[in-house]
Formats: C-alpha cells, structure tokens, sequence
C-alpha cells in the first residue's frame, strides 16, 4: 500500500505539465458549441419572423382609439374601419369561464395525484385519463361539447359552449404543470407542518399550494394562452358576430381568431388584410398581458426577499 | 409542560421489512435523552416513531406501546395530529417556510390551528424567540423571509416554530448536522436551555455533542445489513461514556467499531 508513496521522490526537480486542452477535445468543444448556438439561432428565426411579419403589418390599426372601442358591426371586408372591441371581449369572456371552470378542478385533481392517491390504482387511472386528454385534438373536443350540448340537450350555439370544449383542452395542461410543481415542494416542509400537530389538508392549503404557487399560476397561463388561440372550437360551437355581445348563454360572440378567419377569406383586399394582422398582433398582446399580470400576482403574493 | 415518554416492546415495520426491534426505554420529563448509533441503526426511524411521524411514509407500522404520562400513543381513537400538537420535531436540515416571513414562521404552527389573536401571536412569538436564542439577531427584520437567514439561524427559527406550540416534548433528528461548529454550539446552548421546560430527544451522530448535552444516552445497533436494528444499552450518560455495560457500546464510542 504504502510503497508507491515511499518509492516517489519527495520532488522531481520537473514541473508538472497542466497546459493546454489536446487538439481534439478543443475540437469537439468547439463543434459542439457551434452546434448549440445554431441551434439557438434556428430556433428563434421562425419566433422573430412571426413577431416582426404581426406587429409591423398589425401595429398601426391598433394605435386608433377605434380599434379598442368599436365592433366590426355593419363594416363590410372592403371597407376600412370598425374596431376589435368584439372580439376582444370574446376572446376574454370566453377564456375567463374556461379558466374558473377548468383551474379549480385541475389544481384539486393534481392535488389528488400528488398528495393523496400517490401509487394507487385510481390515480394511475387519473393520470392515464390526463394524458389521453392531453392528446385529443380541439376539433375533437369540440365535436363532443357539440354532440352533447346541442345534440343530445338540444341548447343553441353560445360561448359557453365553447367555454366547455376549451376547459377539456385547458384542464391537462394545467392539471400536468401543476402536478409537477407540487412534486417539487420538498417533503421536508409537509413534515414541518405535521410536526406542529397542523392537519394534512390545512397543510395542503397553507404550506404546500402556496410555495408552488408562482409554478402553478406559469401552468394557468400556458393553458389560458393555449386556449385563447384555439378556433375550431369557435367555429363549430358559436357563430362569429360582427357585433358586440357579452352574453355567454345567449347568441353568437365575436372572438379574435374567429374574427381572423373572417377577414382571411379576402386577403387580397386591404382592409381586410389589415384587420387580419391587427386581430393577430392584439391576440399575442392579449396573452403577453395576461402573463404579465399572473406574474404581477404570484410576486405580492409571495413575501418579498430582502 | 413535559412528560415522562415509556416505550415497551416497541417493533417498526416498512412494509414486511422490520426496521425497529424491541426497544423499551423510560425517558424522565425535564432531561435530555441522546440516540446514538451507526447510520442505518433505526434511531431516526424509532424517534419519528414518538410522535407518530413515521407515518407518512406509506406502509410504515408499529407493534407496542408508547405511553406519555399513561396515555398510549397508538391507542385506537388517538389522533396522530393530537400527538404531534404535544410532540413537537426539529428535523437535520432546517426547513422554514419558504413563503412565510420570520414572524408568520414562528407563529405558523398556532396560526395554522386557527389563533388570530394578533396580541397573543405577538407575544408568542417574541418569547419563542427569545427561547430560541434568536430575537436579538431577528427583532429588526421580522417581517424579512426565513428562508432569508443563515443555516444556524434557520434551525433556530425552525426551533422556535417548534416550541411556540407549546409541547411536551421535542424530537430532534441531527439538528446540527448541517450547521457549522459556531451554530452548532448555539444550538447545544439551546439544548441545555430548553430541557428546562421540556422533555428533549435527540438524534445525533456527534458523540462528543451526546456527551455534552444528554442526562442519558441510548445506543443502537444492528447486527447486520438488512437485520432490524435494536437498543443495544441506554444509561446516563456519564455512564454510557465511562464504564458501558455493554461490549458493543464500548467499541463503537472508542472508534473501534466494524
């Protein structure tokens, strides 16, 4: 054990040669960043070509006061004018039914997951259902929303409707994210809570939910910015109206990609064309705004550090 | 506040695997008891058994009675939320409430139970600081988060959250083992102070500190990888590091252990 210690001369008089990399190390490390970066750079060339083709043919309908405050209501596709007040309120009233729907049942299923049915047979089949759900195509969530509420309840095209084929699509999304989040609350903290003789639901509600809760609200507004942009559910389950309404039980409602694809079907025409990209640059201000505001909330909602 | 803790004929279960094998132990109110013993011994597994923590981990169970002061622990109809009101913990890293400040961590343990009472919350927790030796550091920036503080400082809030409930009894499962000499040392001052009011268990791999702050010690052993571990000897602590009546007990506070 001890000989190749004793046989080593306490110094050599040679220094020790620490430079440099080998030739094809530095080689590979150079390909290999190379590769990373333009991977980077194709990545973002599809992002800064959507951003740049929206807002510069979109930017200039949306500084009129117009565009914010009036319908399309009597503004036929070769005229200019009108605004996307319609659609705007659409859009939002649309998404916010979907997400007081969708939100509580997925932070409790992902609760259920998680907290209480770890490793049991009803959970797996939970998160089986969850994935399946993930994977069902809009038009598909829609069509069944169709077949039951207006084919076997007999109701009348509405937004709600809509609102209900898009909580099947929100509700996975949110549902996984939030799942993930809670997984990542160490266990240490839920023992905290036991340990201070606090039960486990109120442990639940006060100690683990709230220090998942900026990851939970990031998963709220992933599903709300997936479903804002869905349209077959809209084309399927409410006609588009030029009008304003904001009566989700009742009569057709404008919403901004129904109102895209309206536009859509006279490109050639400038004012139509011009509505189309307007509609579309709202749209992406629409959810960058949302997002900003959740992340707003989830920060007061935290205590600030230092 | 503190009571006397009978352990008799006491087996630990994971599942099929027994983790714990007939330990029977007395612990006197007012002391401070230490459990030593190589990693993989069960001395976690049998502390988190006092206050019926084991329990979160599915599939846990256990054979044998934990009395405190006469009443059993596992009795049918006890409530593990009840015990652990009366039990209190203070686990091997500090783990405050990452969104709670100093204030709402202390107080989190009787705000959770349903005080409101802002007076009381108030005077809580600046005794519970003062407990646990941390109010001259933290008066000024109570409302600062506790995860903002230092290792040292985090456990000793973690303390005080444990000890603004009022127990009967603290677990301590190496709560020094993630802090630093200096820290450490405040937390054994601590020790010493907090076996005043309460009856005080702690876990500990550090024989010098089990020397230091316990009144009595119990070592635990297992005799092989995969066989339950068991109290091998438990004696005051003079003792248990003078004259052990054990050989077992002997080799391993010597070094000469394995």
């Amino acid at each position: 054990m001890t000989t190749i210690v004793e046989n080593k001369p306490a110094y050599d008089g040679k220094a020790l040669d620490l430079t440099g990399r080998s030739g094809s190390r530095a080689f590979k490390n150079t390909l290999a960043t190379v590769l990373i970066v333009l991977a980077f750079v194709v990545a973002l060339i599809p992002l800064v070509w959507i951003l740049w083709t929206v807002v510069s043919k979109g930017y200039h309908l949306l500084l009129s006061a117009d565009w914010w405050s009036q319908s399309q209501r009597g503004v036929t596709v070769r005229r200019e004018g009108g605004g996307a007040y319609h659609a705007i309120m659409g859009t939002l009233i649309m998404a916010l039914i979907t997400a007081v729907i969708a939100v509580p049942i997925a932070i409790m299923g992902a609760v259920y997951l998680v907290e209480y049915g770890k490793g049991t047979k009803a959970a797996r089949a939970v998160s089986f259902m969850v994935d399946i759900l993930t994977g069902v195509p809009s038009i598909v969530a829609a069509l069944f929303i169709y077949a039951v509420w207006i084919t076997v309840f007999g109701f009348n095209r509405v937004g709600f409707a809509v609102s209900l084929s898009l909580v099947l699509l929100m509700l996975p999304v949110v549902l996984r994210s939030t799942e993930e989040m809670l997984k990542l609350v160490p266990d240490e903290l839920r023992e905290a809570s036991y340990a201070l003789g606090v039960p486990k639901w109120k442990t639940i509600l006060k100690v683990v939910v709230p220090t998942a809760f900026g990851g939970i609200i990031t998963g709220v507004m992933l599903g709300l910015a997936r479903v804002m942009g869905e349209t077959a559910p809209l084309l399927i389950l409410v006609g588009y109206s030029k009008n304003i309404n904001t009566n989700p039980f009742n009569g057709f409602m404008g919403a901004l990609p129904t109102m895209i694809n309206q536009d859509r079907t006279e490109l050639a025409l400038q004012p139509a064309a011009d509505r189309v990209w307007a509609a579309a640059l709202t749209l992406i201000l629409l959810v960058l705004v949302l997002n900003l505001l959740a992340r707003l909330v989830a920060r007061f909602s935290t205590i600030k550090s230092k | 506040m503190a009571k006397r803790i009978e352990v008799s004929g006491l087996n630990v279960y994971y599942g099929d695997f027994k983790a714990v094998e007939d330990v029977s132990m007395t612990i006197e109110p007012r002391s401070v008891t230490a459990f030593i013993g190589p990693s993989g011994c069960g001395k976690s597994t049998y502390l988190r058994t006092l206050n019926r923590m084991h329990e979160v981990i599915p599939g846990a169970r256990v054979e044998g009675k934990v009395l405190l002061d006469q009443q059993d622990l596992y009795a049918t109809g006890v409530d593990p939320v009840a015990v652990r009101r009366v039990v209190g913990m203070v686990f091997q890293r500090p783990n405050p409430f990452p969104t709670m400040s100093i204030f709402d961590n202390v107080a989190s343990g009787l705000k959770l139970n349903g005080v409101k009472d802002k007076k009381k919350l108030t005077e809580v927790v600046e005794a519970s600081l003062k407990g646990a030796n941390l109010w001259n550091e933290v008066k000024d920036r109570l409302d600062k988060p506790g995860a903002g503080l230092s290792g040292g400082q985090q456990q000793r809030l973690c303390i005080a959250r444990a000890i603004a409930v009022e127990p009967e009894v603290i677990l301590m499962d190496e709560p020094c083992s993630a802090l630093d000499p200096i820290s450490t040392l405040a937390i054994e001052d601590l020790i010493e102070k907090l076996k005043d009011k309460f009856t005080v268990v702690i876990v500990t791999h550090n024989m010098q500190q089990a020397a230091r702050v316990s009144d009595q010690t119990a070592f635990f052993n297992l005799a092989a990888t995969g066989k339950p571990g068991r109290l091998i000897e438990i004696a005051p602590t003079k003792q248990i590091f003078s004259n052990p009546s054990e050989k077992a007990t002997e080799d391993y506070i010597t070094g000469r252990f394995g």
